[in-house]
């Protein structure tokens, strides 16, 4: 293995539970610099639990989080923001009075990020230019996304966890949020994106990791993943695998 | 061009403390004044833990109590200098405050009425009997010694510019920016980077020590006063419907509404009380229905910018 495949993340059998439900049971992936690995699964089957763990909201009932070579499972968020990893939500968390501006500031200034992209690069390269002084709440849901998306790249990740930033967008904007992601990874970044929209997801990941009830149930490229009985069966239901 | 901080030092700090250095000079009720100065501190207390971070103190008054009590333990049993015995009554209510920290656990309606329960509980342990040896109990304090209401007048005016000082600082800073997208969202907060758990912590003290001063020189000014004077749950309310209803979060809200609701209480509150009460809720309705956001909303929704 070179250097450059190195793992920047290893996850080791991780498990989560609320109560008696086992939303992680046993998941083990990893992903290395500059690749875009696709999370997917039916719903409630752990994508988003495995970013919330990955990025530090829950803290994880077992297994192993190593990032960067040094186990990073259970530590604050914004101390694993400072290590070099963000991430986007599926319902945007903008901060609603603030500017646009006033969010990206927050996040140069506080992401711990040296080299970090201008403002004004955020703004023009994610489409923000023209709302830069509206405050969030102002925004579209579409213009929210992308204002996640700048605050995260504002602290300078080395991995970057996309939680559905896709849906909700339209065919243009898809485009070119593709171009975009690809060019993220280009430059190193790694990145996970969780994702319902296959086509999407098939245009910009390198490899798929497919979730069942908490578990992988295949790993590959997504056009070897929609042939394997087993991932038709979790998605489509038992009567449409072969 | 001068920065915004320094427009607002120049504009709005200077010509406050200008007024209220010079006003006894000229107007002989220095009572009143004292009063409006100490509002004015409580209010920008109340617009630092409230406004940029969204704890609504309910009982804010346990730090006044504890300022005024730490300032009278200081004076009565070490004889200190009116001045170091403020100080500690302000290093009193900080402790008070780090004592409380569980409280930023909850959020909403549930800090709130804990944070009263708080200051009921700091009230009876203050005016227990048991303790009349070093608070003098429910019997209330007398510091004759330290008595000079000229010289707590200008103390006042100090940190009342000083507390407005920490504002423009909270207005025009990384760090006040911080606290209020905790305060929106304290989960993107954390993956902007940001401590929650610190800035909350920082902002709750900040506002603790700032109250803990005003009681320490509200103790000196009027030197004999019982237990239920201050931690009087009226200052509790009064200063956080001051800052209200001028609109917290900006530097100029919380002096607009001790200005104007304290100069109305003053007014209609003593020359006709009958009316008092009816105007008072009226006012405070109409702004609670057609204002939420305070007076200072009134130009915010026309595009401009309110420090």
């Amino acid at each position: 293995m070179s250097p450059e495949r190195t793992p920047i993340l290893k996850v080791s059998n991780l498990v989560k539970r609320f109560g008696g439900f086992h939303a992680l049971d046993g998941l083990s992936f990893h992903v290395t610099p500059g690749e875009i690995l696709g999370l997917v699964g039916p719903n409630g089957s752990g994508k988003t639990t495995a970013i919330n763990v990955i990025s530090g909201l829950y803290a994880p009932d077992g297994g192993e989080v190593t990032f960067d070579g040094a186990s990073a499972g259970g530590a604050a968020s914004h101390r694993l923001v400072h290590r070099g990893i963000n991430r986007t939500f599926q319902v945007p968390k903008p901060f609603l009075s603030l500017t646009v501006r006033q969010n990206i500031q927050v996040a140069l200034a506080y992401g711990g990020a040296t080299g970090a992209p201008s403002i004004a690069e955020l703004l023009d390269d994610y489409r923000l230019k023209e709302v830069a002084d509206r405050p969030a709440a102002d925004l579209n849901s579409a213009q929210q996304k992308m204002l996640d998306l700048t605050r995260a790249l504002a602290t300078r990740p080395r991995l970057l966890l996309l939680d559905e930033l896709a849906a909700g967008l339209n065919p243009a904007e898809l485009d070119w949020i593709a171009g975009r992601i690809k060019a993220l990874a280009a430059t190193g970044m790694a990145i996970i994106v969780v994702e319902h929209l296959m086509g999407f997801i098939e245009q910009i990941t390198d490899r798929v990791i497919v979730l069942n009830a908490g578990k992988e149930i295949f790993e590959g490229t997504l056009a070897t993943a929609v042939r394997e009985p087993q991932v038709i069966e979790v998605f489509l239901g038992g009567e449409h695998a072969r | 061009m001068p920065s915004a901080a320094s427009r607002h030092l120049l504009f709005i700090l200077a010509p406050l403390v200008a007024v209220f250095a010079l006003l006894p000079g000229v107007y002989q009720n220095h009572l009143l004044l004292f009063n409006f100065v100490i509002f004015l501190i409580l209010a920008q207390g109340v617009n630092i833990i409230y406004g940029f971070t969204g704890y609504l103190p309910f009982g804010y008054v346990g730090f006044f109590g504890a300022g005024a009590y730490g300032f009278a333990i200081m004076v009565m049993h070490l004889q200190w200098p009116a001045v170091l015995a403020v100080l500690v009554g302000g290093v009193v209510a900080v402790l008070l405050g780090l004592l409380l920290t569980p409280l930023l656990r909850l959020s909403g309606a549930y800090f709130a009425i804990a944070n009263l329960a708080a200051s009921l509980a700091v009230l009876h342990f203050v005016a227990n009997p048991a303790l009349e040896g070093i608070t003098k109990g429910p019997y209330g304090v007398s510091l004759t010694g330290t008595f000079n209401p000229t010289h707590a007048y200008y103390a006042a005016v100090v940190v009342m510019g000083l507390t407005v000082a920490a504002v423009v600082y909270l207005k025009n800073s990384a760090f006040g920016l911080a606290l209020q997208a905790v305060r929106e969202d304290a989960v993107s907060a954390s993956m902007a980077g940001v401590n929650v758990v610190k800035m909350r912590v920082i902002a709750w003290l900040a506002s603790a020590l700032i109250a803990g001063l005003a009681g320490g020189i509200y103790a000196w000014y009027v030197s004999v006063f019982y237990p239920d004077n201050v931690f009087s749950g009226e200052f509790s309310i009064f200063a956080i419907v001051f800052a209200l209803f001028g609109g917290v979060a900006t530097i100029t809200g919380p002096i607009v509404g001790v200005i104007i609701l304290y100069g109305i209480y003053n007014l209609i509150g003593f020359t006709t009380p009958q009316y008092f009460q009816l105007i008072y809720g009226l006012l405070i309705m109409g702004l609670v229905l057609f204002l939420p956001a305070g007076l200072v909303s009134l130009a915010t929704r026309r595009g401009w910018n309110v420090p």
